[in-house]
C-alpha cells in the first residue's frame, strides 16, 4: 500500500505544482526544496483530498509535515485511522 | 498639463489576433478581422450574440507558476503584454523595480467568478477551489498580479471604469508622472471574455446578433445591430521625458493632454454634451486647439446611441473635415482593454502617417454628425491625435497624443 500511496502523492504533487519526477525524493522538503508556500500547502491538502477521496480532519497535524515522505506517512496514517473507525463503527 | 512632459516609450499587446503589438498593427493594416464564433454559448437559450473576439491559446509557462496561479486569463494577457512593452522600450530584464503601474479592468476575472459561484452556491463552501481563486476575483487582480510578477515597488493603480478603464489608466499614469510622483510606469487595461459579459450586453439590448463574425461589428454603419465582445490587453511604458532621454529610450509619442469626466444623465446612454466636454478638456489640458488635431480615434462600439452621441460630440468640437475611425469593427469591444489596444493602433498611425480605415462601414449613419469616416487606408500626415473611450456608468476619457519634438 505504501508504494501506491507514494505514487499517488507524487503524481498529484507533480501535476498541481508543475514539479519534475527527479524532485520527488522522500527527503525533499516541501517548502525549502520544492518551493511551496503557505497558499500551496492549502492547495496540497485540496489535491490530496481529491486524490484519496477523503477529508483531512486533523489539519493541525499538517503543520508537522516537512518532507514528501512525511506527506505519504500522514496519508497512510489517515487511511489507517479511517479503516479503524469503519471497523469499530 | 503643467509639470513633467510624459512620453510613451514601449507598447505590448495581446489581442484576438494573438500576442504582439506588431501582429495587431500588421493585421489591422492588412484588413484583418479578429472576430469569430462566440464560444461557450450552448445552454444559454436567451443568448442572441453569436460572435466574439477570443485570444488564441498562449504559451504561458514563461510566467513562473508561483505568479501564474493567481492570474486569470486577463492577468496573463496583462503580464505578457507588459513584458513586450518593457522589451520594446529597451528594458527587457533591466527595468527599474521602483516603477509603478496603472492597469484597469472592468472587474475581476468573470471566468473565475463563474467558477467560484458555481462551487460556492452548490457546495456552500470553497470545495475544491484553489487558494488563489480570490486573487483572480479582486478588482485589482490583474494589476496586482502584474506588479508581483515583475517585482515592482511603485504604486499600483487599478481603475475600474469598464470600457473607459484602459484609457483612464493611461491617463492616470500620465498625470502621476507629470506631477512628479513616478518617473516611469506600465499603463493600460486588460479584459477576458466570458459568456456572462455577452449575456449582460445582450440583456440590455446592446449586443450584435449578427451570425457572420467578420461582419458583426459595424461602427457608424446603418446596418449595425450592436457591439461584439472581445478580450485582450494593451500595456505601454510611460515615462518622464527626462527619464527617457537620460537612458536613450525610443520615444513613440508624447502624451499632450488627458481628461476624464462623468455624464450623470444616464447610466447607459452617453450624452453628446458630456462627451464633447471631455474632449474639450483634454484639448485644453494639451494646450492644443481643435485645428491642431489631425485625427480622431473614436470609442464607437457599434451601438446606435453611442455612435451617434460620440459622432455629434466630435462634430461639435472638430467639425466635419477631420478623419475619424473606430477599430471595433476589426477587434470587437474588449472593454477595459479596448482603450489601450486602440491607443497602440493610434500610435502606429501617428508614427507612420497612415490613417487606418473603418471596417464594415458600407452605409455611414447620417445621424452620426456627418463625420469624415474613411473606408480605405491612406497616407496622411498626423501630428496630433485624440483618442476617446466611454463607459457604462457615464465615465468618459479622452487622451491627446502628439509626435515628439524636443
Amino acid at each position: 500500500m505504501a508504494d501506491a500511496i507514494w505514487a499517488t502523492v507524487t503524481q498529484a504533487m507533480m501535476e498541481e505544482f508543475e514539479l519534475e519526477p527527479a524532485q520527488m525524493r522522500p527527503e525533499a522538503r516541501i517548502k525549502e526544496d520544492l518551493g511551496l508556500d503557505s497558499l500551496d500547502v492549502v492547495d496540497m491538502v485540496i489535491v490530496l483530498e481529491s486524490a484519496f477521496d477523503f477529508k483531512i480532519q486533523d489539519k493541525a497535524a499538517l503543520k508537522e509535515i516537512v518532507t514528501l515522505s512525511d506527506v505519504a506517512d500522514f496519508i497512510a496514517a489517515t487511511i489507517e485511522a479511517e479503516r479503524g473507525q469503519a471497523a469499530n463503527g | 498639463m503643467k509639470g513633467e512632459r510624459v512620453v510613451i516609450s514601449g507598447v505590448g499587446a495581446v489581442s484576438p489576433f494573438g500576442p504582439g503589438a506588431k501582429l495587431l498593427c500588421a493585421q489591422i493594416q492588412n484588413g484583418g478581422c479578429a472576430l469569430g464564433p462566440l464560444p461557450g454559448g450552448e445552454g444559454f437559450a436567451g443568448l442572441g450574440a453569436k460572435a466574439a473576439g477570443i485570444v488564441p491559446e498562449l504559451e504561458v509557462k514563461s510566467i513562473p507558476r508561483a505568479f501564474r496561479r493567481a492570474m486569470s486569463p486577463m492577468g496573463v494577457f496583462a503580464c505578457l503584454a507588459a513584458r513586450e512593452a518593457l522589451a520594446s522600450a529597451g528594458l527587457a530584464e533591466d527595468y527599474p523595480r521602483s516603477m509603478g503601474l496603472s492597469v484597469g479592468g472592468t472587474m475581476g476575472s468573470p471566468q473565475t467568478m463563474t467558477e467560484f459561484f458555481s462551487e460556492y452556491l452548490t457546495a456552500h463552501g470553497f470545495g475544491t477551489l484553489r487558494s488563489a481563486t480570490f486573487f483572480k476575483i479582486m478588482g485589482h487582480g490583474a494589476a496586482a498580479g502584474l506588479a508581483q510578477a515583475l517585482g515592482l515597488t511603485g504604486r499600483t493603480l487599478a481603475p475600474s471604469a469598464a470600457c473607459a478603464a484602459g484609457l483612464q489608466a493611461v491617463g492616470l499614469g500620465y498625470e502621476t508622472i507629470a506631477s512628479g510622483r513616478e518617473e516611469i510606469m506600465l499603463c493600460g487595461g486588460a479584459e477576458e471574455f466570458d459568456v456572462l459579459t455577452a449575456l449582460t450586453f445582450d440583456h440590455i439590448l446592446a449586443a450584435s446578433h449578427n451570425a457572420q463574425p467578420a461582419q458583426a461589428s459595424r461602427p457608424f454603419d446603418l446596418g449595425r445591430d450592436g457591439l461584439v465582445c472581445s478580450e485582450g490587453a494593451g500595456i505601454m511604458v510611460l515615462e518622464s521625458l527626462s527619464h527617457a532621454q537620460k537612458r536613450g529610450a525610443p520615444i513613440l509619442a508624447e502624451i499632450a493632454g488627458f481628461a476624464t469626466t462623468t455624464s450623470p444623465a444616464n447610466l447607459v446612454h452617453p450624452d453628446t454634451e458630456g462627451l464633447a466636454e471631455c474632449m474639450a478638456k483634454a484639448l485644453s489640458d494639451s494646450g492644443l486647439r481643435p485645428g491642431d488635431i489631425q485625427a480622431v480615434n473614436a470609442h464607437a462600439t457599434a451601438t446606435a446611441e453611442g455612435d451617434r452621441a460620440e459622432g455629434r460630440a466630435i462634430e461639435k468640437i472638430f467639425g466635419h473635415k477631420i478623419p475619424v475611425n473606430s477599430f471595433k469593427g476589426q477587434l470587437g469591444h474588449s472593454m477595459a482593454a479596448s482603450g489601450a489596444l486602440e491607443l497602440i493602433l493610434s500610435l502606429w498611425m501617428l508614427h507612420h502617417n497612415h490613417f487606418l480605415p473603418n471596417y464594415n462601414l458600407e452605409n455611414p449613419d447620417p445621424d452620426c454628425g456627418g463625420l469624415l469616416l474613411p473606408k480605405t487606408a491612406q497616407k496622411y500626415m498626423i501630428k496630433s491625435l485624440i483618442k476617446n473611450s466611454f463607459a457604462l456608468g457615464g465615465v468618459n476619457a479622452s487622451l491627446v497624443i502628439k509626435k515628439f519634438a524636443c
